[in-house]
């Protein structure tokens, strides 16, 4: 059971790799290693962290979901397809180098862009909320392109 | 140059419950002496060369009134400096002693010593109340410019040298002041992946700082009400994104219209009736106006593109917003009605946050072009664009009630993978692109807004 995990997670660590284009997001790695002990309880947070990949990263000034990253939310609704009474938040946001008004609204589109491939994969559209915090809550802190193109993203959130 | 004629009419200056009245002094005058050679300056130059003015502490009979004398004349000295368009003549060359000025000014004695103008003025405090006697001195035209009691609360004294700062700003330059305002703004707190964001309200010098909301909760981009004691902003209350009305006197918050996604991006209309703002119901956002009495919405932009940050002209008949329609982010205005929308930026890179000045003769935005940001104004045609400030990253410009002032927030960039080294501060510049400033807060900030003159 352990290590078909660990074979799973480190799968999906080496996709988010590719998927962000630099380096694999703290909120993965973190939820990852943390459960693999056990095992993340199925249909949790953790195991969408660890075996599925919670967030899809956007182009600059973009809100279209990349063909790279469209992968990751068909393997979300495949998922939630497992979990029918799994409801989930899609959270939309933008790196620090826009308007905090302008951001909120780009926030808000990516975490529709990303619904409408969830909903086309199958989810039924009153399972899934969404919700922007624009550049205000980056996932990544530093003030350089390999940030920013982390916090260009939309993450899918169990309610 | 004539000087316009003084006010004898007694006046009664609005402050809550505090009551503050103020009343004109001995109209005795000498108009038109030295003509040429008076102090009054005309800021509508570009820029002009400080006016020299000599603050005196304020006389006062009793220990208390003396001490209250020289704390006024300081707040009043401290902003007429910040403004930029003045320069108070250095204490230390004082010939005559204040309670001398105050009695009986000397005017050679203030002329030597490089003064243009004089200020005097006597406290008298007793059972708690507070009456300053405040006189505005020519010292090359030998007359005097204006005369003012205030009587108020002594707890009211920093009003008291706000109101006097307004008067001198405007006798010597010809066009309001904005000393005795607030500015609400966003405090900021803790790693910016885990920020607590509060509403904080100030005077416009920091002083009389406090805290609006408990920080339990996100709050943005707070809007002052043109004429009452209320505040539009955006709370994440419950996690739901909404525009929120906020009573500045009670507390008490509302939200504003039943939409079914995120608000945001709210202003009040010029005559306070209404607030407009931005919706998002699906991936667009669009922007509404909502009615507060009958809290009736109405749409006024529509389509897939994202309509941000709208601002009505001072007269309520054109609005002012951003918008990707064209491709990338632009100004553009449109009648109040949601028609004719024209693009008024044509520069270099990106434009957002546009507000319209009170004069209505200039709209303030932010530029970002070539990996930096900058704040600017152009006119409501969207000609002479001129750049004020630029850097890593600033925005959110506010007008000051006269125009001539604008408050915005300015960001340093994060110098490791952790965030060290990233702030984010309150400044403020004149608009002919001088006298930039820090505005000083316990904490980070961001989202100014500047009040309307208080009375």
């Amino acid at each position: 059971m352990n290590t078909k995990l660990l074979g799973a997670f480190a799968a999906v660590a080496l996709l988010a790799a590719c998927g962000s284009g630099t380096e694999q997001s703290s909120a993965a790695t973190g939820g990852g290693a943390e459960t693999t002990a056990s095992g993340p309880r199925p249909g949790s947070q953790e195991d969408l962290v660890a075996n599925i990949g919670d967030r899809v990263f956007f182009d600059t000034d973009r809100s279209s979901v990349r063909a790279d990253q469209r992968t990751v939310l068909e393997r979300q609704a495949g998922w939630l397809a497992r979990y029918p009474q799994v409801q989930v938040a899609v959270e939309g946001h933008a790196d620090e180098r826009g308007t905090r008004e302008y951001n909120l609204a780009l926030g808000q589109r990516r975490a529709n862009s990303a619904r409408d491939v969830l909903v086309a994969s199958g989810v039924a559209p009153a399972r899934i909320a969404t919700i922007s915090y624009g550049k205000d809550r980056p996932a990544a802190l530093g003030s350089n392109e390999q940030a920013w193109s982390q916090n260009r993203r939309a993450v899918t959130v169990v309610r | 140059m004539t000087l316009p004629g003084f006010e004898f009419t007694r006046r009664r200056v609005f402050a809550g419950a505090g009551g503050l009245v103020v009343a004109s002094l001995l109209p005795d005058f000498a108009l038109g002496q030295g003509a040429g050679q008076t102090t009054v300056i005309d800021v509508t130059r570009a820029r002009t060369d400080p006016v020299p003015i000599a603050v005196p502490d304020m006389a006062g009979a009793s220990p208390d009134a003396q001490r209250l004398g020289r704390d006024i004349a300081r707040v009043i000295q401290a902003n007429l400096r910040n403004s930029g368009l003045f320069r108070p003549v250095d204490r230390q060359a004082f010939i005559q002693t204040p309670e001398l000025a105050a009695a009986n000014p000397r005017f050679q004695d203030w002329r030597v010593i490089g003064a243009h103008a004089l200020t005097t003025g006597r406290v008298e405090e007793s059972g708690g109340r507070l009456r300053v006697e405040f006189r505005l001195w020519d010292v090359l035209a030998d007359t005097q410019l204006q005369g003012t009691a205030f009587t108020a609360p002594a707890a009211q004294w920093r009003r008291i040298a706000h109101l006097i700062s307004d008067v001198i700003y405007e006798r010597l330059l010809g066009e309001k002041g904005y000393f005795d305002t607030q500015i609400v703004y966003i405090a900021e707190s803790g790693p910016r992946d885990r920020r607590t964001r509060r509403m904080a309200l100030m005077d416009q010098d920091g002083e009389n700082h406090r805290f609006l909301t408990d920080g339990s909760f996100q709050a943005l981009t707070p809007r002052f009400h043109p004429t009452a004691r209320q505040v539009a902003f955006m709370s994440y209350f419950r996690n739901q994104p909404r525009v929120y009305l906020f009573n500045l006197d009670s507390g008490q918050q509302q939200v504003l219209g039943s939409f079914g996604g995120m608000t945001f991006s709210p202003r009040f209309a010029p005559d306070g009736r209404s607030v407009i703002l931005s919706a998002s119901r699906g991936g667009d956002a669009n922007i509404f106006v909502v009615d507060i009495a009958s809290r009736r919405e109405r749409q006024l932009t529509s389509g897939g593109s994202l309509d941000v940050s709208p601002c009505y002209s001072p007269d309520g008949t054109q609005i002012v917003f951003n918008s990707d329609r064209g491709g990338d982010q632009q100004l553009y205005v449109m009648s109040a009605d949601g028609g004719g929308a024209r693009r008024i930026s044509f520069g270099n890179g990106r434009y957002a946050t546009p507000v319209w000045s009170p004069r209505g003769d200039l709209i303030a935005f932010t530029r970002i072009s070539g990996g930096q940001f900058a704040i600017g104004v152009m006119r409501p045609d969207g000609s002479g664009e001129r750049i004020l400030s630029e850097g890593w990253s600033m925005e959110g410009p506010t007008f000051a009630p006269n125009g001539r002032v604008l408050a915005f927030y300015r960001e340093t960039a994060a110098r490791d993978a952790r965030g060290g080294g990233y702030s984010s501060r309150l400044a403020q510049i004149d608009i002919a692109g001088f006298n930039e400033r820090q505005i000083v807060t316990p904490t980070d900030a961001s989202d100014p807004a500047w009040s309307p003159l208080l009375s």
